[in-house]
């Protein structure tokens, strides 16, 4: 090794440096830090998700249930996934979750790209109005649910009366939450009215991130509107309108606190959602080592699609 | 564009179209604040003016809605009534005119103040989990970093009623059922994924630079951490910590499946809030409006950071 060798040169250096740098090892070296730094949110994710993911793995494969703590609980194999997987009810609610997911993402997403392109036309006080839009998706979806069962009541709620004023039908002749046809429509048109707001947000962020040269760029070569908004606008924006899909899929997938309070599942099991029928199973009739086979079945369901649909968001991302 | 007037660009839409889009995005904003409008109205209406046809927007304003959410009351003869001391205050007023005296306070104040409790020492438990392992995962080699941080994220897929199965069981073992610190640990474990990943991004927008200056300067690598990282993420960190406040103050699923007394937050609460004959309107709106006010103010002071918040830090702007 000649004293040449750049790794020799580096080393010498390293040992000729004064004091500030050779502190750097004083105190916990960095490795320790990390360590330290990460090791109680790991922990604490073991403790709270996966320790009691494993449990339900586990009793997914037993009769437990949790309201007789002390009966004896023997192994079934797996024949709590093979009834889960051929309950009619499991496959009514999965039915009327796929309705829920399909129409509210449907309806979100044009609303939201709609609303996001509006708003970058950039009027006059599009700022606060913005903020105004934002609103309802921050506020709790419980309190919300329950509210809303106030304006869906027939004559006197302020939803059948709006319908009224403006389609001449009389407010006591519907009822958005009592009628088995209208119902679904209920849920889905309060998790529009919520989540709105949240595509229209990734959609602007999407309009924005277009640069303007592309749009002089058209001008210059005479494309009209029309056209630039099919060539530019959405095809540039389509990242982003799929990332608002991902997200609003994967949460109303989980939909349990706004239609448990606005509907509870009803008029019979219209608008019972998948996370419904499981807390009927889980915490109604305590059928606990069903239910378990029941969330791992959905666990694995929303990780899938996510994880497909996350693979799909990167091909057009890179296209 | 310094110097080149936006009126002559060639992408700035026209006067005409651009009022129509604010006249439109105005009328979306107008029809979407009607059902808030309508819980703080009614939150002011006597109980018949609440549940007149047709709806009334003009009204007698009225504060039995306030009183009935925060007093419990009970039925009593009008002799009995009669022969009571004069009326001491707003609330013993309204309980009069229904036959009614007032016999203590209801069980609002103590949910409101369980939600404090549970947001605010979940959020603080989250922020500082977060923050550390954020910086952990910006700064140093972590072995196995992605699959770390996927993990981290992939916990908060899960349903939360699938969750909800297994942390019932165990809560009931260790003596953690309705609890406050139940629901403070198991609101931190659900956010601290969302605080990792929104502060390695915002900490990964401080230059290295500046830690490295100190740590030639002779400070150690926590002493940096604290003196330089920690102040420059304060934004950051703000915006996490009301992201974490929301969803606790929101959370309902968790809160209605394990809390029934002690522990209880105020979305369970708010819709059993009942009168005589079905959910007393007023209250509940009164409920609601207090509830739902603190939300308003926090994303008046959120909406720069929104997107990110809202994205899990995949979106900037």
């Amino acid at each position: 090794m000649t004293a040449l060798h750049p790794k020799a040169v580096l080393e010498n250096a390293a040992r000729r440096t004064p004091a500030p740098l050779a502190r750097r090892v004083r105190g916990l070296s960095d490795r320790a830090l990390a360590w330290l730094f990460i090791t109680p949110t790991i922990v604490l994710l073991l403790a709270v998700n996966i320790f009691p993911l494993l449990w339900t793995v586990r009793l997914s494969f037993t009769n437990y249930r949790a309201n007789r703590p002390n009966a004896t609980v023997s192994g079934v194999g797996i024949d709590n996934y093979v009834s889960v997987l051929t309950d009619p009810d499991v496959w009514a609610a999965m039915q009327a979750t796929a309705h829920f997911l399909f129409w509210t993402i449907l309806l979100q997403t044009l609303l939201g790209f709609m609303l996001a392109y509006l708003i970058d036309r950039r009027f006059r006080g599009h700022g606060f109005w913005t903020t105004v839009i934002l609103i309802p998706m921050m506020l709790s979806p419980a309190v919300v649910g329950n509210f809303w069962a106030f304006l869906y009541q027939p004559q006197i709620g302020l939803f059948n009366y709006a319908v009224a004023f403006f389609t001449g039908i009389p407010p006591s002749s519907f009822e958005m939450i009592g009628s088995v046809n209208l119902a679904p429509w209920s849920i889905i048109i309060v998790d529009t009215w919520m989540w709105t707001p949240y595509v229209m947000l990734i959609c602007l962020a999407g309009l924005r991130s277009i640069p303007e040269y592309i749009y002089e760029a058209a001008e210059v070569d005479r494309a009209s509107k029309w056209r630039q908004f099919w060539s530019i606008t959405l095809p540039m924006a389509l990242p982003f309108i799929m990332l608002a899909v991902l997200f609003r899929g994967i949460e109303n997938f989980k939909m349990f606190d706004m239609v448990n309070l606005l509907t509870s599942g009803g008029p019979g099991s219209t608008t019972e959602l998948a996370s419904i029928t499981l807390k009927r199973e889980a915490f109604e009739k305590w059928r606990t080592g069903y239910s378990s086979a029941f969330a791992i079945i959905l666990f694995v369901t929303v990780f899938g699609l996510a994880n497909i649909y996350v693979k799909a968001l990167n091909r057009v991302k890179n296209r | 564009m310094p110097g080149i007037s936006h009126a002559h660009s060639v992408v700035e839409p026209s006067p005409l179209y651009k009022r129509v889009a604010g006249v439109l995005v105005v009328l979306y904003a107008v029809l979407t604040m009607a059902p808030l409008a309508w819980i703080f109205l009614t939150g002011f209406k006597s109980a018949p003016d609440s549940i007149a046809y047709p709806p009334k927007i003009v009204f007698t304003p009225s504060t039995e809605g306030y009183c009935n959410l925060f007093t419990t009351r009970s039925r009593q003869t009008p002799e009995y009534i009669a022969q009571l001391p004069p009326v001491a205050g707003v609330c013993d007023a309204h309980a009069r005119g229904n036959n009614m005296v007032v016999v203590g306070s209801s069980n609002y104040p103590p949910r409101f103040i369980n939600s404090l409790i549970i947001a605010f020492g979940s959020t603080a438990l989250s922020v500082v989990l977060g923050v550390t392992a954020a910086y952990a995962f910006s700064r140093f080699r972590v072995p196995g970093k992605d699959d770390l941080l996927f993990f981290i994220l992939s916990t908060r897929m899960m349903p939360p009623i699938a969750v909800a199965i297994p942390i019932y069981l165990m809560y009931r073992e260790v003596g953690l059922s309705d609890t406050r610190l139940g629901m403070i640990l198991l609101y931190t474990a659900v956010n601290v994924s969302l605080a990792v990943w929104l502060l390695k991004g915002f900490i990964d927008e401080i230059p290295r630079e500046y830690e490295e200056a100190a740590l030639i300067d002779g400070y150690t690598r926590l002493q940096a951490f604290f003196k330089v990282v920690l102040p420059q993420a304060t934004t950051g960190i703000v915006a996490t910590a009301i992201f974490c406040l929301i969803f606790a103050w929101n959370e309902y699923a968790f809160a209605v499946l394990l809390t029934s007394g002690e522990a209880q937050t105020a979305p369970p609460f708010i819709p059993i809030i009942i009168g005589e004959g079905g959910q007393d309107w007023p209250a509940v709106a009164a409920g609601s409006t207090l509830f739902l006010l603190p939300i308003l103010v926090f994303t008046v002071l959120l909406r720069k950071h929104l997107l990110r918040g809202i994205t899990f830090g995949a979106l900037r702007k």
